[in-house]
Order: structure tokens, then C-alpha cells, then sequence
């Protein structure tokens, strides 16, 4: 896999090493140990430490997400889908580049959490619950973006398979149904796999907290007191979850990439959309997480103790080698499909080339695949907080653009010529900044009420590393999990 | 042949019932004869409870017809030259058809009875997969209420009249918002003809009825009937050598046939 270990490379390193100034072990999470009475009072003081700046933001997320999510959907369910920009031949439109994006944010939480445990990739530990939340929190905006999508979503409950008077299953040759299925699988086990490794956390919560807190944290803890028996049932559940939602998170990218692969239509009818999606949410999962780890360690107190340079150096890696897959993928659907010389094919091509959305079919080329190229490479600009905040931002911006030049712009083209016109988003601009405050709504919420460092992890790391003398120079090791 | 009830859950492959190469009903469209006088749109929309969407939503590409004349033409404006001249388009009614087996819910289901795709509005969800999968783009949404809509009525004394509802046809449904429809070859008239044979011991007869756009054109550009006669005037015009199926490289089994100009 493509996880760097810095420890055991250092190891190595120790004999050479003339760069002393970058060698302190201690630099690194995992050798600089605290005592777990500091370390949990610090998890929970940046939990409860609340300034006026976070209620402000948090205000006008709440408006934001009243006016611009509730009301305008709210309405247009009432109206009708006029007040959309979809027509003829763009019959899918933001909704649909919407509920792609955020599936592929979601993706980032089970890689990170979910590849990285299983690989041991250490450098993880303070940081997969944060990504994990932007699973679960991603896929809700994804299903209302869906949702918003339907002509008539009173009627949702038909896409499931409930006894019914037409004595009809739903129509499993459907793409969409497979969707359904794939995104609803998705939603309960990352749901669970983000609640599994929280549980620790709760109880830890639990005694350290008085009021209402210590009732809500009592709940959800589930009476854990960290007994051998309950960490055992609770390590096998969590590797259990930790191995199925791996096929798990690659198949529902790659069914949502069915939706068009599936289709009948120039651009779309590629069988290499499958790999593409996947390594494409992976792109925009880790940006986004570079995004919220930044933002997290900013304005968060103790946070600058849990995140450091190393976790932004290693998921610079990681976005590099992301972005290497990427543009191997990218260009793989592109030029087959043009050597293909079909005639739609090619008008299709011509148009994102030549036509009015041009600049988003570069644009997304340079954010995606020349900007991480040319930066990532240099460990001065990984471990630089705000610019890898910048390159994720970045990413996110082009992988939207991607999904736009696949929905909306590739819909333009079809084998009728007569019907071709460029499709403009309408109130779907109201609901696009409805869905992203919904999404910083509930983190900035969360980040009140759960710890988002999974303390425990950490404790447990920090457990197995040392750092040994062997004679005048000390020496980081691990021993072996069990 | 009876009105079987099609298991829906026991279709095909795909989801989409395939066919000999020649279904039931079928037309001909003599792009020869064709004026591009429109006839055939008004005279569809009136039959079948088309919804009057006004001139904006028009204007973006949400007009309601089932029918639509196609001018297709070579360069721009002023150095164009008319490439084919007119061409009507509606739906195929694929013996193969690509919408049919990405709907959710089986609203686009296959009739073995009549051998045209059918469109169920009351099972309709709306997710519009099936009109992003018709390569011949001829599916309509209704994006709004556009029958109750203003524009669709008169303002008499202060109050709103809508003319227009006095002459629904009352054998089609009027579609509310959310929902997808499409040309069903008048299957309201193949049923009231198929009704009147029944009771009159027999089996329809070519030239019985025709669709409302075949009866209205005045260039007799469209003809409509069976397909599986060899005797009938659609199947002979179907097999001249000017015939060509439009995207017949998609193995659609369109059941509409087109003759070349020339």
C-alpha cells in the first residue's frame, strides 16, 4: 500500500543522518507521550472550550442551512422542479453532480480509517475519526441531494422493496436500484464503523463530565467500562467492520459510476468509469480531509498537540500518489475513448475541448493532476499547514468540475443535434450551499459533542512506540500489536 | 390476441423484453412528403392532453410534445443549407428499448399485447433515467403543474378561466408534476379499436384508425398500422428501399421507419 512509515525508516536513518535538525523522534505524535489523566482532560477541554466566534459561524451556518437547504427545498418540492436550470437534454443536473461529490468526500473516511488500520499505518491514529464523520456527514448530504433530485420524492418508499398492492418488487436491472442498495449498505456500516472505535471515547467522556453531557455520553457509551472481555468483543468488532467496508466503499463508487456507465450515450458508456469514480472520490476524500485537518488544528484548542507536521506530511503522500492514480485513470478514459473516433464520441470530445465549458475541462486538469504534480513532491509544502488546506481546496474544486463536465455537460451532447442546449444551474445554486453548511453544520455540531480525536488510538499507539538508547543516541521502536 | 397481464418480474435480460424485428403497430414517416407544417404537433398535443408550458419554459428546452419537427441544417447564419429537410421525431416504441430497463420501479414497462413501450404516470418517481437513456431524446417531464399554471388560462371578470380544459381528451390522463411521459402511439384509440373488434367477433383491421399526427397530416407524410400484415400499406412502405431506421446501429428494433428523401 502506499503508506510511508516514517518510523521505521528512521531506524535506518539513525547512522547516516547528518540532517540532525529534522531528526527529534519526539517531533513525531507517537514518541512524544503524555499521561492519559492530561491527555483526555485535553481532549475534553477542546471539546467543551466554545468562543463567540464558533456560535457566530455556527449562526449564520444556521440560517444558511434554514434558508438555503429547508425553505428552497422546501419549495421547490411544493412547485415543482421548474425552479431548477434541468431540461431537455440535461435531465440530470446539479443534484446528481452534488450527490457524486459527496460520496466522494465519504470515501476519504474509510480509506483513511478503514485501509489505513488494516495496513498499520500509524500516522492515522489521531485523525480517523475526523475523517470518518465526514463519511457519515457526506452521505446525508449526498441522499438529500438525491432526493432533491426525484420529480416526486413523496414517493421515495417505492424504490424499496416493501410488500405492496401492484405485488411488484423494485426493478433490480435498474442502475438506480443498485444505487439504492449500494449507498444504503454504505451509510449503515460506515454509521457502525464510525460509532465502534468511538465507544472507548464516550465512556472516557462519560466519567469526565458533569450535567447533561454526562446523561448523553452515558447513553451512547453503552454502559462500556473497559473490562478484557469488552475491548476483545469490541477489537473483533471493529476489525470485522474494518475489513467489509473496504469492498464496501469500492463498490458503491464504482455502482454511482454505473449510473453513467451503464447509460446509453456518448462519454458515459465506459467501461473504465469504475476504477476512474473510486480513485476520483479518493482524490477529493483526501483534500477534503487535508481541508478539515487544517481547520480542525487551527481552531481547536490542544489540537496542535494531537495534529502535526508528520500526518500532514503523510497525507501530502498520500494526495500525491491519489493524484498519480488519478491522472493514469483520466487520461485512460479520455484517449480511448477519442482513438475510438465514434462520431458522437468525438463531437462530445470537440465540445469539451473547444465549446463554452472549455475552461473547466482545463481547470480541472490543472487542479487535479498538474497542481499536485508540481507541489506535493516538496515536503516544505506538504508539512506547510495552509498551503496543503489550499492544494485540498483546490482538488475539491476540480473533482467537482469533473462531475459537472460529466453530468450536466456530457448530457448536452447526444445523438439528437436538434435537442443539443447548455444547461445552467438555477436554484440548484441555493441548495449546492445548503447541502456544504449542512455538511460544516454538523461538523462544527459534532465537534461540540463527541471527542473528534479518538484518544484512545492514540494511547494505544504511543503504548507500543518507544524510544530506546543505544548508547549516546536514542532510537525509536515499535513492538508488536497483538 | 388478449390483453395478458405481463409479469413484470420475469422479463428479460435487461430488464427490456426484446422482439422479432418487426413489432405489432408501426409507422412510416415519408420525409419526402413532409411540409415541417406542424400539424402533426397541435394535433398530438390536443389528443393527448399536452400541457401548454409557455413561452419560457419553452423557450429552455421544457416544451410538452410528443411530436416534434426536427429542421436540421449545415453551417451558420446566413450560409445555410437545409440538410435533410424535416424530420418528426417521437418515440420509437423500441422492440429493444434503452429506457425501459433503467427505470427504479417499472414505470417504463414493455406491453406484449400491443408491442410498444408503455409509460405508467402513477408509478412514475421521477428520476428521468429513462429520458437520459433514449438516444432519441423524445421523452417530456413535466417539471410543474403546467396545466393549472396562469398562463395557461384567461383572466375573465378578476377571475382565471381555463378554456383548455373543456377540451381534454377525457381517454388520457392529465400528468401532474414529477412524472415522465411520452408518445404512446394513441393507445387509447389502438384500445377503442381493439374494443369494437372484440365485440364484433374479429380482429382489428388494417386502416381501422390511425393516430391523431397520421390522421392530421395533410401531406399524408405519416401512415400508421400493423406491422405484422404484409398486406397492409405501413408494412409495404416500411420495405421499399428508401426505408432506413433511424440509429439502427444501437439495435434499438425501432418500430418507426423513415423514407429517405430522393
Amino acid at each position: 500500500m502506499a503508506v510511508v512509515s516514517k518510523h521505521y525508516s528512521g531506524v535506518g536513518k539513525a547512522h547516516e543522518a547528518p540532517h540532525e535538525e529534522e531528526h527529534d523522534p519526539r517531533e513525531q505524535l507517537m514518541y512524544d507521550p503524555l499521561p492519559r489523566g492530561v491527555m483526555n482532560d485535553m481532549v475534553m477541554e477542546s471539546m467543551t472550550t466554545t468562543s463567540w466566534k464558533f456560535w457566530a459561524v455556527f449562526g449564520v451556518l444556521s440560517v444558511l442551512v434554514a434558508v438555503c437547504f429547508f425553505y428552497a427545498w422546501g419549495f421547490m418540492i411544493s412547485e415543482g422542479l421548474y425552479i431548477a436550470g434541468v431540461m431537455r437534454p440535461a435531465y440530470w443536473g446539479v443534484f446528481l453532480v452534488n450527490t457524486v461529490f459527496w460520496i466522494g468526500i465519504s470515501h476519504a473516511g474509510t480509506f483513511i480509517s478503514a485501509i489505513l488500520r488494516v495496513f498499520k499505518a500509524e500516522f492515522r491514529r489521531p485523525f480517523t475519526r475526523a475523517a470518518e464523520l465526514m463519511t457519515t456527514f457526506g452521505l446525508i448530504q449526498a441522499g438529500a441531494s438525491i432526493f432533491m433530485h426525484m420529480g416526486r420524492v413523496w414517493l421515495f418508499y417505492w424504490m424499496l422493496p416493501v410488500p405492496n398492492a401492484r405485488q411488484l418488487w423494485p426493478n433490480f436491472h435498474s442502475p438506480l436500484m443498485w444505487d439504492l442498495l449500494a449507498i444504503t449498505t454504505y451509510v449503515l456500516g460506515s454509521t457502525m464503523y464510525l460509532f465502534l472505535p468511538l465507544i472507548p471515547d464516550l465512556a472516557m467522556a462519560r466519567d469526565r463530565s458533569t450535567g447533561w453531557r454526562k446523561t448523553f455520553f452515558k447513553v451512547l457509551a453503552l454502559g462500556f467500562r473497559g473490562t478484557e472481555g469488552e475491548w476483545r468483543h469490541l477489537t473483533t468488532a471493529m476489525n470485522i467492520f474494518a475489513f467489509a467496508i473496504i469492498p464496501v466503499m469500492f463498490s458503491v463508487h464504482t455502482i454511482v459510476s454505473w449510473d453513467f456507465a451503464m447509460a446509453m450515450r456518448p462519454g458515459w458508456s465506459s467501461s473504465v468509469f469504475g476504477p476512474y469514480f473510486v480513485v476520483g472520490a479518493l482524490h477529493s476524500g483526501m483534500g477534503a480531509v487535508a481541508v478539515v485537518l487544517v481547520i480542525m488544528r487551527a481552531t481547536m484548542k490542544h489540537m496542535d498537540y494531537f495534529i502535526r507536521k508528520e500526518h500532514f506530511d503523510g497525507l501530502g503522500k498520500l494526495m500525491m500518489i491519489v493524484s498519480f492514480a488519478y491522472a493514469y485513470f483520466f487520461f485512460n478514459d479520455y484517449i480511448v475513448q477519442w482513438y475510438g473516433g465514434d462520431k458522437w464520441t468525438d463531437l462530445l470530445l470537440h465540445w469539451l475541448e473547444e465549446g463554452p465549458m472549455a475552461w473547466m475541462f482545463y481547470l480541472l486538469i490543472l487542479f487535479n493532476i498538474v497542481i499536485p504534480f508540481l507541489t506535493l513532491w516538496n515536503k516544505k509544502i506538504r508539512t506547510t499547514p495552509w498551503l496543503l488546506a489550499l492544494i485540498g481546496t483546490l482538488i475539491n474544486v476540480g473533482m467537482y468540475y469533473e462531475r459537472y463536465l460529466i453530468v450536466p455537460v456530457m448530457l448536452t451532447i447526444n445523438r439528437m443535434p436538434f435537442t443539443w442546449k447548455l444547461y445552467f444551474p438555477r436554484v440548484e445554486v441555493f441548495l449546492t450551499i445548503g447541502t456544504f453548511s449542512l455538511f460544516i453544520w454538523l461538523y462544527m455540531l459534532a465537534s461540540r459533542l463527541i471527542p473528534l480525536i479518538p484518544v484512545w488510538e492514540v494511547q494505544e499507539g504511543q503504548m507500543v512506540h518507544s524510544l530506546r538508547k543505544v548508547g549516546k543516541t536514542q532510537v525509536p521502536t515499535v513492538s508488536e500489536f497483538e | 390476441m388478449s390483453n395478458q397481464m405481463v409479469d413484470l418480474n420475469r422479463v428479460g435480460a435487461k430488464g427490456a423484453i426484446a422482439e422479432a424485428a418487426e413489432g405489432k403497430w408501426g409507422m412510416v414517416i415519408d420525409r419526402d412528403l413532409c411540409t415541417g407544417c406542424q400539424a402533426c404537433v397541435a394535433a398530438c398535443a390536443m389528443e393527448n392532453n399536452l400541457s401548454f408550458v409557455g413561452e419560457e419554459d419553452a423557450g429552455y428546452g421544457r416544451a410538452q410534445h410528443w411530436i416534434r419537427i426536427e429542421r436540421l441544417w449545415e453551417g451558420e447564419y446566413p450560409e445555410v443549407k437545409m440538410d435533410g429537410g424535416f424530420q418528426p421525431m417521437l418515440c420509437q416504441q423500441c422492440g429493444h428499448a434503452p429506457c425501459e430497463p433503467v427505470c427504479p420501479v417499472f414505470a417504463t414497462p414493455h406491453s406484449e399485447a400491443e408491442q410498444i413501450n408503455l409509460q405508467v404516470y402513477n408509478r412514475c418517481i421521477g428520476t428521468r433515467y429513462c429520458a437520459n437513456n433514449c438516444p432519441y431524446q423524445v421523452r417530456s417531464f413535466n417539471w410543474r403543474d403546467y396545466h393549472i399554471q396562469p398562463f395557461h388560462a384567461n383572466l375573465v371578470n378578476g377571475q382565471l378561466v381555463f378554456p383548455l380544459h373543456n377540451q381534454f381528451n377525457p381517454d388520457v390522463t392529465v400528468r401532474r408534476r414529477g412524472v415522465m411521459e411520452k408518445c404512446t402511439f394513441c393507445i387509447q384509440r389502438i384500445h377503442s379499436a381493439q374494443d369494437k373488434a372484440k365485440s364484433e367477433g374479429r380482429e382489428v383491421e388494417d386502416g381501422e384508425f390511425t393516430t391523431a399526427c397520421a390522421q392530421a397530416c395533410p401531406a399524408s407524410a405519416i401512415t400508421f398500422g400493423r406491422m405484422d400484415s404484409h398486406e397492409s400499406l405501413v408494412s409495404q412502405l416500411a420495405h421499399l428501399n428508401r426505408g432506413e431506421q433511424h440509429l439502427a446501429e444501437l439495435n434499438t428494433l425501432p418500430r418507426v421507419t423513415y423514407l429517405k428523401e430522393g
